[in-house]
């Protein structure tokens, strides 16, 4: 792959044509917060945390799907784009209820690591409490809508990875749920292998497993570059 | 049909209506239909009966006329005379007119409007220069005026590259909101590499108040297909689409029609008037979300995916429908492209200011005294807009603001009266040009209720992909709410300011990016009335209830209220 050169944050850097900036900036120690992305995973773009100024740009642009190219000029931590940060991780404790001390995912999770580092000590919004059902329908597993942040990545890995496409989002804006086959209790669900995919990638205490009390829930993802490196191999022909 | 007979038809019903003594065009437009114009068609239609269809009396249901607030218009033809148009019509009124007619008296001048009446003085009539005037369901009267014709030019005489060079030149920017150049979209499609490629014409218009697309699809179907047809051949497209908004039923019946009737004339189809040029187009319905406006949200729609933008690029033009380089233009702009080919772009592009040319259709509504349909040259002054083509403010009640580009625009204040309208003025100020609704507001609009309502509709119509717009509408929303009921402090003001700029500058789409708009222009020409709301908890319209306390006025109240009962010793 050709080579091109770039500056992130006033050091020029070296990288790989196709790359993202995002990937990019990991190689080369450079922490970008994330959250809707995932390796391995269809990018989507909507959690926004990863935004990065571009030189000649008038907005910010997402890293985690903007492609380096020769040239560009790149700053990742801007006084403007941390507290855009802080805001948007702000809105999205506001936005459903996320009282960590009564939380399964408690100390394990993602959206309350990256408020900790953004050093979100409080939340300037509006708490919009809105009080949301819990789908304890399946016998493994548990939805709670009120940690869900709307990442999709439940949806992406169960329908890319997984092949069963169980879940999907009804309505839209800020009414938006996780459904699980048109709108069913996830118990009743007829594609679902039970699999646990999506119940290990998401990054908050929504999807879980039954019986994981206060703080107790621990996440395992590798196991997603596993599968895609052995298919990828497999598919080159090789020794899966 | 070939290029000769094209002709031949054009003038063989030219010749049949310029023998007519009189042509009675009753306006048929959805507001003019709701205004009782169905009763004149048929009173009319029975006195035609009675008189046995004599064939040099015609009656024309016609598409929008234009004043939709003074519906049922009626405008009477008469060769050699100068055209007349009555308001309000009532079926009696317009029998009395066909009547004097045949006896050879005075016309009736009840509700006659004046001969130089600025509406229809100071409007330009590209786009709508049928709208109105032809029974949107006839594709012989569209003919007789010029139709497909620029097809048959193209065809017959240019080259692909030829036409897209003409776009260009005509200098026609999107109408659909982001104006970007036509010529250009054009060329990179063209040049993109892709065995198939796509026509969409967007008419999902989902901004509230605007009609515009709404109209010109329901008063002059063919015309869209017309430069639908134009575009496909210039960038080797077969195959058009037109999604149509599910709440526009007639829009999507008349241009079914059209597309049949055109198909059987050989004007659409396989070998388009004797060429090898095919082309076809369908029609779409969408399910009336705003967001399915967005370009790459509705190509998800037509391609039976749930209506959601995606991050760009790829751009469509590059990766449209099925992955396939895509064209997509709003309605209004393929609208144009008829235009073009029959003034020539030169003419065309002589029409306006800077670097917007040719026309705006505007659908002017609010406290103006004429509601309805125009079509302006770019640049006119806003002043003209409102005093002259509008008639002033109803009621005569002092101008205060003027909204433009719904949703995602803005508030243009009485001190910029005398902006031209077109894409950069606007922008200067903080408004765009949007699609074409234009909200002319009185001294009784309160600014924030205003930004209120606007937010209301963006966060009921966010897609939930993005955290900034699916909350960030919410919570701008709530700030305003406690503006507007008077619990609000200098601190929301400033979150307000805050969040409107973060929104702004992180949602994906230009639905979130656009939504703040309408808060930081009032903020920018309105600013005092804000800080009124919040310093003084008043409302300087008058439209706001302040009902609420706010927070550290309530902490006050509860303590004086402890330290009452502590006083007299009284305790709960
Ligand atoms: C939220 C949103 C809504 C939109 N709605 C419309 C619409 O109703 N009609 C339209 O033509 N364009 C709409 N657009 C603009 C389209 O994305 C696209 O730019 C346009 O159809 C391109 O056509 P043009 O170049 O002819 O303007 C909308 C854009 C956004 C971001
Ligand atoms: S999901 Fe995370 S942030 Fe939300 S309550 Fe649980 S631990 Fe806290
Ligand atoms: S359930 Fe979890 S993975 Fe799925 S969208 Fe919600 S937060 Fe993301
Ligand atoms: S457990 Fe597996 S199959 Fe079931 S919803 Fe989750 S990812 Fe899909
Ligand atoms: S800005 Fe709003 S409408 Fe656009 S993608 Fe984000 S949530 Fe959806
Ligand atoms: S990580 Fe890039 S937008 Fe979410
Ligand atoms: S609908 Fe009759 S004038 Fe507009």
């Amino acid at each position: 792959m050709p080579a091109i050169t770039l500056t992130i944050n006033n050091d020029l850097i070296s990288a790989r044509q196709g790359q993202t900036l995002l990937e990019v900036a990991r190689e080369h120690g450079i922490e970008i917060p994330t959250l809707c992305h995932l390796d391995g995973l269809e990018a989507m773009g909507g959690c926004r945390l990863c935004l990065v100024e571009l030189q000649g740009s008038s907005r910010p642009v997402p890293s985690c799907v903007t492609r380096a190219a020769e040239g560009m000029v790149v700053t990742t931590h801007s006084d403007k784009l941390v507290e855009y940060r802080k805001m948007l991780v702000e809105l999205l404790l506001a936005e459903r209820t996320h009282t960590c001390s009564i939380c399964v995912q408690n100390n394990n999770c993602e959206l309350q690591t990256l408020a900790a580092k953004l050093g979100i000590d409080h939340v300037r919004f509006d708490y919009l409490n809105q009080q949301l059902p819990m789908d304890a329908s399946r016998e493994r597993f548990a939805l709670d809508h009120n940690r869900c942040v709307l990442c999709l990545r439940c949806v992406r890995v169960c329908d890319a990875v997984e092949g069963a496409h169980t879940w999907d989002v009804r309505g839209r804006g800020s009414t938006s749920r996780i459904v699980a086959d048109l709108d069913r209790p996830w118990g009743t669900s007829t594609s679902c292998t039970d699999c646990g995919k999506c119940v290990q990638l998401c990054p908050t205490g929504a999807l879980f497993k039954k019986g994981a009390t206060v703080g107790e829930m621990r996440k395992e993802r590798s196991f997603l570059n596993r599968i895609l490196e052995r298919r990828r191999l497999a598919a080159q022909g090789g020794t899966p | 049909m070939n290029r000769v007979e094209l002709a031949e038809l054009a003038e063989a019903v030219t010749a049949q209506q310029q023998s007519c003594r009189m042509r009675l065009l009753v306006c048929c437009g959805t507001p003019c239909v709701a205004a009782g114009s169905q009763a004149v068609v048929a009173a009319l239609r029975e006195r035609l009966a009675a008189l046995g269809h004599p064939a040099d009396l015609e009656l024309v249901g016609t598409g929008c006329q234009g004043p939709c607030s003074r519906g049922p218009l009626l405008t009477v033809l008469r060769p050699g005379q100068p055209e007349q148009v009555w308001q309000k019509c009532t079926p009696e009124l317009a029998v009395s007119i066909l009547e004097a007619e045949l006896q050879q008296s005075a016309f009736p001048d009840t509700n006659l409007l004046p001969a130089d009446w600025p509406f229809f003085r100071c409007q330009t009539r590209l786009v709508l220069a049928n709208s109105g005037r032809i029974d949107p369901e006839n594709l012989e009267q569209y003919i007789a005026r010029g139709g497909y014709d620029g097809l048959a030019q193209v065809l017959h005489e240019m080259i692909p590259d030829q036409v897209c060079d003409s776009v260009v030149q005509s200098g026609l920017r999107g109408r659909g909101g982001g104006g970007y150049p036509t010529g250009l979209k054009w060329q990179l499609v063209r040049k993109s590499s892709g065995s198939r490629k796509f026509i969409v014409a967007n008419g999902d218009e989902g901004d509230p108040g605007a009609y515009m697309d709404r109209s010109l699809m329901e008063s002059d179907p063919h015309r869209i297909l017309e430069g639908m047809a134009i575009a496909g051949y210039a960038i080797g497209a077969e195959q058009g689409y037109i999604y149509v908004r599910g709440e526009y039923p007639v829009a999507a019946q008349r241009l079914r029609k059209a597309i049949r009737d055109a198909e059987r004339a050989g004007l659409l189809g396989s070998r388009v008037l004797d060429s090898s040029f095919s082309f076809r187009i369908d029609i779409r319905i969408g399910a009336g979300a705003f967001v399915c406006g967005e370009e790459t949200a509705l190509l998800a729609s037509i391609m039976g995916r749930r209506g959601q933008p995606r991050i760009r690029p790829p751009y469509p033009a590059e990766a449209g429908l099925w992955g396939c380089p895509t064209l997509i233009n709003n309605v209004e702009t393929f609208g144009n492209i008829p235009a073009i080919f029959s003034i020539g772009p030169q003419a065309f592009n002589a029409i306006g200011n800077g670097k917007s040319r040719g026309t705006k259709v505007f659908a002017l509504c609010g406290e103006v005294v004429n509601n309805g349909l125009i079509e302006v040259p770019m640049g006119i002054p806003l002043r003209e807009i409102v005093f002259e083509i509008g008639g002033g403010l109803a009621n005569g009640a002092a101008f205060k603001a003027a909204q433009t580009g719904g949703p995602s625009g803005g508030c243009i204040p009485a001190e910029k009266l005398d902006t031209p309208v077109d894409y950069e003025n606007l922008q200067a100020l903080g408004s765009i040009m949007g699609s074409g609704g234009l909200i002319v507001m009185g001294e009784q609009s309160c600014m924030v209720d205003v930004a209120r309502f606007f937010m209301e509709f963006c966060l009921d119509e966010s897609c939930g992909k993005c955290v900034p717009c699916r909350t960030g509408t919410v919570e701008i929303y709530r700030l305003l709410s406690r503006i507007c009921n008077g619990s609000a402090s200098q601190r929301d003001l400033q979150t307000l300011e805050q969040l409107c700029q973060m929104v702004k500058d992180t949602s994906l789409c230009g639905l979130g990016a656009a939504a703040p708009n309408p808060v930081l222009s009032t903020l920018r020409w309105f600013r005092a009335e804000y800080e009124t709301h919040v310093n003084e908890r008043r409302c300087p319209a008058g439209v706001c209830s302040m009902d609420e306390l706010p927070l550290h006025l309530l902490g006050e109240q509860l303590l004086q209220r402890i330290a009452a009962l502590r006083c007299d010793g009284e305790g709960y």
